[in-house]
């Protein structure tokens, strides 16, 4: 009887596979290396859902034009749950075991802040499409060599509140004569510098701060703190809110809170929000880097209905930037001639793209807000939009402003 | 004026709680089942209710009536799919039943969320009102609703009062509640019994569910906290104990309020908390338990 050794069974098929592994190196379709990017979003959330797809539809058009030097750019999409903890997990995997060159993630800025030492840590750069604490860039400047892999795709909290006064300036203080304002805002990271920034620019144009309402992000029943703002009688209240959006707005008009809104309400830029709140969103103004039928840049419209072709619904304001990002990134890696992470870096730095919320650029290391993206006239300035009839249209800046201020009757819009 | 706004708005939040809470004390005191999938349920007659209106176009009542209907059918579900095998297992010890229903109806309850978070997204929805528009009541301007919710949760809670007081069936129930024992001697089946129980508390669950929705609105992310509030209600009010329920439920919903007016709305919930953990301590039966 012949025995033969398990290796020596093997054999055969071992030198075949090393026969198929050698062809297959040299299979020049296979030479290029796709440019791996890993997305981390809150698939639940409405701002987080377009995340990943606008992503997919930027690497799509890219790849459909011959991708980047022929490399293709392929998107790894990771489910956040909305949680840090699970977030962190993501990115750990994405860097170790899906070897992605860079990484998209989340909106919200708890979130981006537990990735941020891990995108130091494994050396990966890191982009958020709609975070908005102040410290995220903030920790790029203080410790750059180490914090430099952290890029601030969005506007920070501090630029949210100058684009807010700046729109305030103009439609609240110069058209409607208003002189007082209660801030009220959810207790969560990117409120805290928003606040402050708030608390510094409303009375410099001329809108007196007479109180700021704090309160959780898991409050269900509103009708105390409208009861407190209305008592200061405020002409207007400037809000901060993002994890709440819909009972506020819902319980504001069943309440008949004669006071309008103005600021930022994350939820507000979602399309679907007129029916989530049973249209109980007219009037509500918020502030928005794009909006449904504004043309911000030539590349917006199209963005937009491009998308709503192609997942039935319009995106949320992280869909615009997550889409520009796809874009630059693929740029930078062009300009770099590598997706090496140090060099990514430097040529990500070096960013000027006209994406589809204006003209993206970032601060440098000198600037407090490393890292961040460039706030400004002839940069990103960002909109102000009103719930109208069910309809989102921009009101702010007038030269893309599609619609006077209008506001439901329970609204008494004073002018003192 | 203050005083006024807290009793109005603690009365309709009390109500509330009370309508929800009745059910889920009486599937307790009847069957020795406790629902954790409780606040789920509530959430999807919500959402039901808000998905006919807005996405089926259906009028405000008919989207009420389905969001009703949607928990019947998923009380009946769990009742089924849940407890049902669980309590009839011969591989389970009768002494571990309790513990494994806890957390099949947990999972349950997680189940649900999941699913409504996957189709509806994490965003809050809301039920448009049954009645829209605000009444003066002495200066405090009152949403029409929120009387109309006060007003539906007491008179579903006194039609339950009639039903199980005045009716064979009700009569049935409370018998079952008191000695299960001794209703089969009588010759009545457990089973139908159970039966009728989730039937009410299906819709009592969806009832208050869909007001909550047109009240306050909910998310996916509602469900815990609605477990947890029914939950320490009635262990607050006395386990099985309807009556006790409901003045927990009051006792709950105006300590609330009145922490949210007087001191901030952010520390809400944190006095009710610490008012169940004093009651652990001096009475743990609940205020009206009856071991």
């Amino acid at each position: 009887m012949k025995t033969t050794s398990p290796v020596r069974r093997a054999l055969p098929a071992l030198l075949g596979a090393t026969a198929l592994g050698l062809v297959a190196s040299f299979n020049p379709a296979l030479a290029a290396d796709p440019i791996k990017i890993g997305v981390i979003a809150e698939a639940q959330a409405i701002a987080g859902a377009s995340i990943p797809q606008a992503a997919q539809m930027a690497a799509d058009e890219i790849n459909a034009k011959g991708g980047v030097d022929g490399r293709k750019i392929e998107i790894v999409t990771y489910d956040n749950h909305s949680s840090s903890a699970d977030s962190v997990r993501a990115f750990q995997r994405a860097v170790n075991e899906d070897k992605v060159n860079i990484v998209i993630a989340s909106y919200i800025s708890e979130v981006v802040l537990a990735l941020e030492p891990w995108a130091s840590r494994l050396k990966t750069p890191f982009i958020t499409p709609g975070a908005a604490s102040n410290e995220i860039s903030k920790s790029v400047h203080a410790d750059y060599e180490k914090n430099k892999y952290t890029f601030h795709g969005y506007l920070t909290s501090a630029a949210l509140a100058q684009s807010v006064c700046d729109a305030a300036k103009e439609l609240l203080v110069d058209e409607k004569h208003m002189s007082s304002a209660v801030i009220m805002s959810e207790d969560a990271a990117w409120t805290k510098p928003l606040d402050v920034g708030y608390e510094e620019c409303l009375p410099k144009i001329g809108l007196k701060v007479l109180d700021h309402i704090r309160f959780s992000p898991d409050t269900t029943d509103f009708t105390p703190i409208f009861n407190k703002i209305e008592a200061a009688k405020p002409d207007v209240m400037i809000t901060g809110i993002s994890h709440v959006g819909v009972q506020p707005t819902v319980q504001w008009k069943n309440q008949q809170v004669p006071i309008p809104m103005f600021g930022i309400s994350s939820q507000a830029t979602n399309s679907t929000f007129g029916k989530d709140t049973n249209d109980a969103a007219n009037g509500v103004i918020y502030q928005g880097v794009s909006g449904t039928g504004v043309a911000v840049t030539p590349k917006s419209l199209p963005f937009a209905e491009g998308f709503n072709k192609r997942y039935g619904n319009y995106p949320s304001y992280a869909g615009y930037t997550a889409y520009d990002e796809v874009y630059y990134i693929a740029d930078a890696v062009k300009r770099a001639g590598s997706t090496d992470a140090d060099k990514l870096v430097d040529a990500l730095e070096k960013t000027d793209w006209e994406g589809t919320i204006g003209r993206v650029q970032f601060y440098g290391k000198d600037d407090p807000f490393t890292h961040s993206i460039r706030y400004g006239k002839g940069l990103i300035t960002g909109l102000m939009l009103q719930w109208q009839d069910g309809q989102q249209m921009a009101i702010w800046p007038k030269d893309v402003a599609k619609a006077q201020m209008k506001f439901p009757s329970f609204i008494k819009v004073t002018s003192n | 004026m203050l005083a006024l706004q807290i009793l109005i708005d603690g009365f309709a939040v009390s109500a509330l709680y009370a309508l929800g809470a009745t059910g889920f004390t009486l599937i307790f005191g009847v069957s020795g089942v406790l629902n954790l999938s409780h606040g789920a349920i509530m959430v999807l007659a919500a959402v039901a209710a808000w998905a006919a209106a807005s996405v089926l176009h259906t009028d405000t009542y008919a989207g009420a009536l389905i969001g009703v209907a949607a928990a019947l059918l998923a009380a009946f579900a769990t009742y089924f799919a849940v407890v049902q095998p669980i309590q009839r297992s011969r591989r389970i010890p009768n002494e571990e039943k309790e513990i494994f229903v806890l957390t099949g109806t947990l999972l349950w309850g997680i189940m649900i969320q999941e699913l409504i978070a996957y189709f509806f997204t994490n965003n809050a929805k809301t039920v448009l009102p049954i009645i829209e528009g605000v009444v003066n009541i002495f200066g405090v301007r009152t949403p029409r609703n929120e009387i109309f919710t006060a007003v539906v949760c007491w008179v579903v809670i006194g039609a339950l009062w009639l039903l199980v007081n005045r009716t064979r069936t009700g009569k049935a129930v409370l018998a079952a509640s008191m000695n299960p024992r001794g209703v089969t001697l009588l010759g009545l089946e457990l089973n139908s019994i159970y039966l009728v129980v989730w039937a009410i508390y299906g819709v009592l669950a969806g009832i208050a569910g869909v007001l909550l929705g047109m009240f306050l609105g909910v998310s996916s992310y509602s469900v815990g906290p609605l477990t947890a509030s029914a939950f320490s209600i009635v262990v607050l009010g006395g386990l099985g104990s309807v009556s006790g329920s409901l003045i927990a439920a009051f006792v709950v919903g105006y300590l609330e309020t009145v922490t949210a007016y007087l001191i901030s709305p952010a520390y809400r919930t944190i006095p009710a908390l610490l008012l169940l953990v004093v009651v652990m301590y001096i009475r743990p039966q609940g205020l009206l338990g009856r071991r």
